[in-house]
C-alpha cells in the first residue's frame, strides 16, 4: 500500500486516492481536424511502460484535487509528485 | 493421571499446578496450562492425529509451530467453530474440544484407507488426468473429492466472535521475538525510537524457549531462560516499545505496510472470552527488522511420514519446553550438527537414543563429541531409508551410504521416535513478500534474503545466521541501524557473549533425497506431507515436461494447503533441480504470497459487517416516509420510497393509485437524492457549454434547461436540469446514482484540462431537500403554500424557476417535469424539509395530494418516453441513438462531440431507443428480454436488441415498454418477438417511445 504525497495535503494513505491513468494527454485543440484514427489515438491509446510512468491521481477522500505522479511501474516507487501545469521532472540520463 | 501418561516428571515451561481438561475426537484428556493442543496430545500418548489427504495414511505431529502439516484440527462447534487450526499453535484451555478433520467416518477406522493399495495408480496430476473426463461429470467428482480431501468444515452458523482493525505507526517494527528479534528491539528501543515487537507465540523468546533447563548454554553469563526474562523486563521498561505476543505478521505490502493478526482470547476458555477475538494491526513502519527465525528442513526418505517421525527441533521443543516424554527409544537422523543437541536433550530427559544416523562421512563438531561422550552411538555415512509401524513408529531401516550415494548393507533399529534434521530454511517469507528476491546461498545450503527492496533488513536465523552469539550480534546491529535510518541514535551496547552453544556451526552436508531401500523400492518418500506429494511425483512431473517450479507446484499440489509448503517446498525445489540437472538457484522458489499463515475472514472483515458494511444515506424526510407506509428501495447508497402501501394494497395497486393521482390530481415525490452541484464563476457558462451537448450561454437568469452529458467517446453518461441562478451562478442536478461520478468528472476537466476557466464546483446534494409537486392540481397547491410567487402560466412558465417563501421557509421553486405533467420542484434547506413537506401535504389535502415513490416515478417518465441514464442507456448509447438530436448543438464544441462523427457512431443500424407495445396489452415484457425479428430463426437467433424499461401503464390501461433495437426508428410499426426462458414468445409492435402527450401540452399547462 503506497504512501502518496498530495501536493496540497502532504503524505497520505493510498486508500484516500483514486487513479486517473496516464498524464499529459492533452485534449486536441481542434477535434474536427483529426481523422477518426487520430481521434481514436487520443481517446484510447495509452503507453504501458515498464518503468517510469507519469500518471494522474485524485485525492478523492481529501482535497478532491488532481495532480501528477511519476511512478515506477516495476518497483511502485514514486519518483515525483507535481501539480497540473507544472513541469514534469527531468528524464534521468 | 495428571497432564498425560507421557509426561516427564519435571521440567518445561508448563504450569503443573494448573491441569486442564480437553477432548480430542470425543475422548477426554488432560494437559497443563502452557501446553499447546499438540504438546498435550503427545503427552497423552495420542500419536495419530490425521489421515493424509490423498492416500489416507496415518499421520502424527511433525512439527511444533506454524509449519505443522498434519495436525489440522477443528475446534469447538456451532458459532465458535474454528476449522483448520494447527494443533501446534492452539494454546490449551480448560474445556477445549478438538476434532481431527481428515478422517471419514472416524480417525480410528478410516473408510477411505481402501485407497492405499491403489496408491500407485494415483500419480501426480491424477485428478487432472482422471476426473476431467468426461467433463460433465466433474461436478460429481468434485463433491466426492472435496469430502475426501481432508480439511475442516466451514461453520454453519454466524461467528459468535467479533473482530477489529487498528492502525499503528512506528519507527521500527521487529518481527519475531527470538534472540535476534529481542536484541534488535532492545537496541532500537534504547534509542527512543517507537518500536513494535510482534511474535506469533504466546510467549516471546523463540528458540530460547526450547533450550533445555540443563543446557550449558549461557548468554551474558546467564542461562537462556534467565537472560530472556531480563531482556523482556528491560523491553517492558521502555515506554516507546510495544510488545504484541500471539500476533502474526502475515503480510508485507508496499510502502513498508505490514498486516499483523493479534489473537486476543483464543487461549481462554469460551466462557472467559470477552471483547474482540482478533485484531488486525495495519502497521506503517519506517524501518522493519525481520527476525522470524528459521524452519527446520525435514529429510526425504522411504515412509518418512509415519506418526513418531518429527523434526529434531520439534522433538527438543516438546521435551524441553512442554515436558513431554516423547518416546521410549529414539533415533536421530541428520545431515548436520544441530540435531545432536536434540539427541543430548533426549538423553538428558531420560529417553534412550539408540543412534544418531548421520549422512556425513566424518561428523566432528563439539556437539558430536558431546554426544559420543554421552554414550550415543553415531552411525556416520548412513541414512534412514525405510520405516515400519502403524499408529506409532516401530523401527527404522538404516543403510550405509557409499561414494555414489547408493545404500549398502542394511540394519533395522527399534525406536518409537525418529527425530530428523535436513538443515534449516530461513523464514524469508516476509522478505519475499516485500518485493525482494531470496537468493540461494551455496555455503549455507539454504535460501537467504536477497537485496532489500523496501526499508527492511533481516537478522539472525532468518538471515541464515544460526549461531546464537552471531544472531544476537546481528539482531542488535540491525535494531541499531534501523533506528538510525529512522532518525534515532542507539547508544553503543557491549556485545553479548555466548558460551556453551555446542552446535553453533551446523557443518551441513546436503542430502536432499535419501536412497530407496534395496527391498521395498516402492516406499513413498514424501516431500509435502499435507498434500501427499512424493519425490516420485516431482520426478514424474519433470519427465512429463514440467520445468518451471510454479508449474510443478500446480501439477503436483506441492506447497498448497494451510501450511503453504513451509516444510516441503525447499526440498521439492531441490529435488526438481536435481531431476532437471540444474542448480537450485536456477529453479528458484515459488512465489511467497501473503498470508504467512491462514487469517480468519472475520479478522479481515473487522467491523465492516452488516449495518456497517456500507453507509446508508437517508433523506431528511426518511422518518416521514417510514411513518406513512413507504416501502424502500436502494438507489446507490440511498434509501428511497419505492411506493407507499396502504393497508391491503399490493405493490401494483399502490403504484397505480400513485400514478393516477399524478395524472389526474396532484402527487408529491421526495426528489432530494438527485445530485446537486453549485457552479459559480465568470466562466461557468463556457464550462457548461463544454460539458453538455446543448448551448448554455444564452440561458437567462431565472430559467432552467435540461442537459445531456456525454463522455469523450460520445456516449451518454448523465442528464439533468440546470438552473441559472445569477449571471455567474448555476445549480446543476445530476442523476441520483451519478452524483459523485459527475462532480469528479467535472473537477477533472476543470483542474487538468481547462485550469484557465474560473469556475468553482460545490456539492450541495445534502444541503437541500427537494419536493416534486406533480399533477394538474399542483398549481393550486403551490399557490396556497407560497403566497409571494405568481404561479400563473404567463408569470412562471415551464422551465423557469422562482424564489419564494413556502411555509415561512426560503425556497427555490423550479417548474420542471419528469412526468410530463404540470409540476414544480420545491427546494429548501434540508433542515426545514419536514416542515415544508408537511405544509405542502396540508395545502394539497383538499386535492387529495398523494405521496408517490420511485416506481410510480419510473412509470410516469416511461409513459412520456423520458430516459433513465443507466437503465435505458448502458454506456454504449449516443444521443442520436436516443432520438435526441434536438439537444446536440452544431454550433460549439463539447466533450464527446467529435466521437459522434466517427464512422461507427454514424451507422444506421445502431441500436436506437423505441417504444414497444405488446400485442396482448395485459402482458408486461420482462426488462432485459432479447428481441428477434423471426421467431422461427435457427438458434442462436440473430438478436435485434433488448427491452430496457417495461411497466403496466395506469394512464393507458395497458402495458408499455422502451427498448434498444437495431435500426429501431426505421422499424416503427414492425412486429418483433421476445423469446423467453420458459419457451414462450411475446409479440410486440415497435412504436414511438412517447406514449402520453407527445405535444407536451400537459407540462406546459
Amino acid at each position: 500500500m503506497l504512501i502518496i504525497r498530495c501536493p496540497w495535503c502532504g503524505p497520505r494513505e493510498q486508500t484516500e486516492f483514486s487513479y486517473g491513468g496516464e498524464a499529459h494527454i492533452a485534449r486536441p485543440a481542434d477535434p474536427d481536424a483529426l481523422t477518426d484514427a487520430q481521434w481514436a489515438d487520443y481517446l484510447f491509446m495509452r503507453t504501458n511502460p515498464k518503468g517510469r510512468h507519469r500518471e494522474q491521481w485524485l485525492h478523492a477522500f481529501g482535497c478532491r484535487r488532481w495532480f501528477n505522479v511519476e511512478r515506477d511501474t516495476v518497483s511502485y516507487r514514486i519518483r515525483a509528485v507535481y501539480k497540473p501545469g507544472e513541469e514534469p521532472p527531468e528524464e534521468a540520463s | 493421571m495428571s497432564g498425560g501418561a507421557w509426561r516427564l516428571p519435571s521440567g518445561g515451561r508448563i504450569d503443573r499446578n494448573l491441569p486442564l481438561e480437553f477432548t480430542f475426537d470425543g475422548r477426554r484428556h488432560r494437559g497443563f496450562a502452557g501446553d499447546t493442543l499438540a504438546s498435550a496430545l503427545l503427552a497423552s500418548g495420542v500419536t495419530r492425529v490425521a489421515r493424509s489427504w490423498k492416500y489416507h495414511r496415518p499421520r502424527g505431529i511433525a512439527a511444533a509451530g506454524a509449519e505443522e502439516p498434519n495436525a489440522i484440527v477443528q475446534l469447538e462447534s456451532g458459532a465458535h467453530t474454528i476449522p483448520n487450526a494447527r494443533a501446534t499453535e492452539v494454546a490449551l484451555y480448560d474445556g477445549l474440544q478438538a476434532r481431527s478433520v481428515n478422517r471419514w467416518p472416524g480417525l480410528r477406522f478410516d473408510a477411505m484407507s481402501w485407497l492405499r493399495p491403489f496408491s500407485a495408480l494415483m500419480p501426480a496430476g491424477f485428478y487432472y488426468k482422471t476426473f476431467m473426463w468426461p467433463r460433465g461429470l466433474w461436478h460429481t467428482y468434485e463433491a466426492l473429492i472435496r469430502r475426501a480431501s481432508g480439511l475442516g468444515r466451514a461453520p454453519a452458523v454466524p461467528d459468535a466472535s467479533t473482530y477489529d482493525k487498528t492502525h499503528a505507526h512506528c519507527d521500527v517494527l521487529v518481527v519475531g521475538a527470538g534472540p535476534a528479534g529481542l536484541a534488535a528491539a532492545l537496541a532500537a528501543g534504547s534509542s527512543g525510537a517507537r518500536v513494535i515487537l510482534v511474535d506469533e507465540q504466546a510467549e516471546p523468546g523463540g528458540s530460547l524457549l526450547a533450550v533445555a533447563g540443563a543446557s550449558p548454554l549461557r548468554i551474558d553469563g546467564l542461562a537462556a531462560a534467565r537472560w530472556l526474562e531480563e531482556a523482556l523486563g528491560r523491553l517492558r521498561g521502555m515506554r516507546s516499545v510495544r510488545i504484541l505476543p500471539r500476533s502474526t505478521a502475515f503480510g508485507y505490502h508496499d510502502g513498508n505496510f505490514l498486516t499483523v493478526a493479534e489473537r486476543r482470547h483464543d487461549h481462554l476458555p469460551l466462557d472467559q472470552r470477552a471483547g474482540r477475538r482478533e485484531r488486525v494491526w495495519r502497521v506503517r513502519a519506517r524501518q522493519v527488522v525481520l527476525a522470524a527465525g528459521a524452519i527446520e528442513r525435514p529429510l526425504v526418505f522411504g515412509n518418512n511420514d509415519r506418526p513418531g517421525i518429527m523434526l529434531a527441533s520439534a522433538a527438543a521443543t516438546y521435551v524441553n519446553r512442554y515436558g513431554v516424554r516423547l518416546a521410549s527409544r529414539a533415533v536421530v537422523f541428520t545431515n548436520n550438527d544441530s540435531a545432536y543437541r536434540c539427541a543430548l536433550d533426549l538423553v538428558e530427559a531420560g529417553i534412550a537414543v539408540a543412534a544418531v544416523v548421520d549422512s556425513r562421512a566424518k561428523p566432528s563438531g563439539p556437539v558430536v563429541q558431546a554426544a559420543r561422550e554421552a554414550g550415543i552411538e553415531i552411525l556416520a555415512s548412513a541414512a534412514v531409508v525405510n520405516t515400519r509401524g502403524g499408529d506409532r513408529l516401530k523401527s527404522v531401516d538404516v543403510m550405509a551410504l557409499d561414494a555414489h550415494g547408493a545404500a549398502g548393507a542394511g540394519r533395522s533399529i527399534e525406536c518409537d521416535l525418529l527425530a530428523v534434521s535436513g538443515g534449516w530454511n530461513p523464514a524469508v517469507h516476509l522478505h519475499a513478500q516485500s518485493g525482494a528476491r531470496p537468493r540461494y546461498d551455496e555455503s549455507r545450503a539454504c535460501f537467504v534474503p536477497g537485496d532489500a527492496v523496501q526499508d527492511e533488513r533481516s537478522a539472525g536465523a532468518c538471515n541464515g545466521i544460526f549461531a546464537l552469539e552471531a544472531a544476537l550480534a546481528e539482531g542488535a546491529e540491525a535494531g541499531a541501524r534501523a533506528a538510525g535510518a529512522a532518525g534515532f541514535r542507539a547508544p553503543p551496547a557491549p556485545a553479548l557473549a555466548v558460551s556453551g552453544d555446542l552446535a553453533a556451526e551446523h557443518s551441513l552436508q546436503l542430502l536432499w533425497l535419501a536412497p530407496l531401500p534395496s527391498r521395498g523400492r516402492h516406499a513413498k518418500r514424501f516431500v509435502d506431507l499435507q498434500n501427499d506429494v512424493t519425490a516420485a511425483d516431482i520426478e514424474l512431473a519433470a519427465r512429463e515436461g514440467y520445468r518451471s517450479i510454479e508449474h510443478v507446484k500446480r501439477y503436483t499440489a506441492l506447497g498448497f494447503g494451510t501450511d503453504q509448503g513451509k516444510l516441503g517446498n525447499i526440498n521439492g525445489m531441490a529435488i526438481l533441480a536435481r531431476t532437471l540437472g540444474e542448480d537450485i538457484s536456477k529453479v528458484g522458489t515459488t512465489t511467497f504470497r501473503p498470508n504467512y499463515t491462514p487469517v480468519t475472514f472475520g479478522a479481515i472483515a473487522g467491523r465492516d459487517l452488516g449495518e456497517l458494511f456500507e453507509p446508508v444515506r437517508k433523506t431528511a424526510l426518511h422518518e416521514w416516509h417510514e411513518r406513512n407506509g413507504a416501502v424502500f428501495e436502494n438507489v446507490g447508497q440511498w434509501k428511497r420510497p419505492w411506493y407507499y402501501a396502504r393497508p391491503g394494497e399490493s405493490k401494483e395497486t399502490a403504484v397505480r393509485r400513485e400514478c393516477l393521482a399524478a395524472r389526474q390530481g396532484v402527487a408529491i415525490l421526495d426528489a432530494s437524492t438527485l445530485g446537486k452541484i453549485d457552479i459559480q464563476g465568470p466562466d461557468a457558462a463556457t464550462f457548461l457549454d463544454l460539458v453538455y451537448t446543448n448551448a448554455w450561454s444564452r440561458l437567462g437568469v431565472g430559467r432552467c434547461r435540461y442537459g445531456l452529458m456525454l463522455d469523450e467517446n460520445g456516449m451518454v453518461m448523465d442528464d439533468g436540469v440546470t438552473a441559472r441562478l445569477g449571471a455567474n451562478h448555476y445549480v446543476m442536478t445530476t442523476t441520483t446514482g451519478g452524483a459523485a461520478r459527475v462532480i469528479s468528472w467535472l473537477e477533472r476537466w476543470l483542474q487538468t484540462e481547462w485550469p484557465q476557466l474560473r469556475v468553482f464546483l460545490t456539492s450541495v446534494t445534502e444541503h437541500y431537500a427537494t419536493a416534486a409537486v406533480v399533477g394538474p392540481r399542483s398549481r393550486e397547491v403551490l399557490t396556497a403554500s407560497c403566497p409571494d410567487v405568481d404561479f400563473s402560466r404567463a408569470a412562471f412558465p415551464f422551465m423557469a424557476w422562482r424564489s419564494g417563501t413556502v411555509a415561512g421557509v426560503a425556497a427555490r421553486i423550479m417548474r420542471i417535469s419528469f412526468s410530463g405533467e404540470l409540476a414544480y420542484e420545491v427546494n429548501v434547506p434540508a433542515n426545514q424539509a419536514l416542515h415544508v413537506w408537511e405544509a405542502l401535504m396540508r395545502a394539497g389535502a383538499a386535492h387529495g395530494i398523494t405521496p408517490y415513490g420511485t416506481e410510480a416515478m419510473h412509470v410516469l417518465r416511461a409513459e412520456k418516453g423520458y430516459i433513465i441514464v443507466g437503465q435505458d442507456t448502458d454506456g454504449s448509447v449516443t444521443p442520436i441513438d436516443l432520438g435526441m438530436e434536438w439537444i446536440v448543438s452544431k454550433e460549439k464544441d463539447f466533450i464527446g462531440r467529435r466521437s459522434l462523427a466517427r464512422s461507427d457512431t454514424r451507422r444506421g443500424d445502431r441500436k436506437q431507443l423505441v417504444g414497444l407495445l405488446a400485442e396482448d396489452p395485459r402482458v408486461v415484457l420482462p426488462e432485459g428480454a432479447q428481441l428477434v425479428a423471426d421467431p422461427r430463426a435457427r438458434v442462436p437467433m440473430p438478436m435485434l436488441g433488448h427491452v430496457t424499461s417495461s411497466y403496466a401503464s395506469p394512464t393507458l390501461d395497458r402495458s408499455i415498454a422502451l427498448a434498444l433495437v437495431q435500426g429501431g426508428r426505421l422499424r416503427a410499426g414492425q412486429t418483433v418477438y421476445a423469446p423467453l426462458a420458459d419457451g414462450s414468445m411475446i409479440r410486440a409492435r415497435i412504436t414511438s417511445p412517447v406514449f402520453v402527450d407527445p405535444e407536451g401540452a400537459r407540462q406546459d399547462a
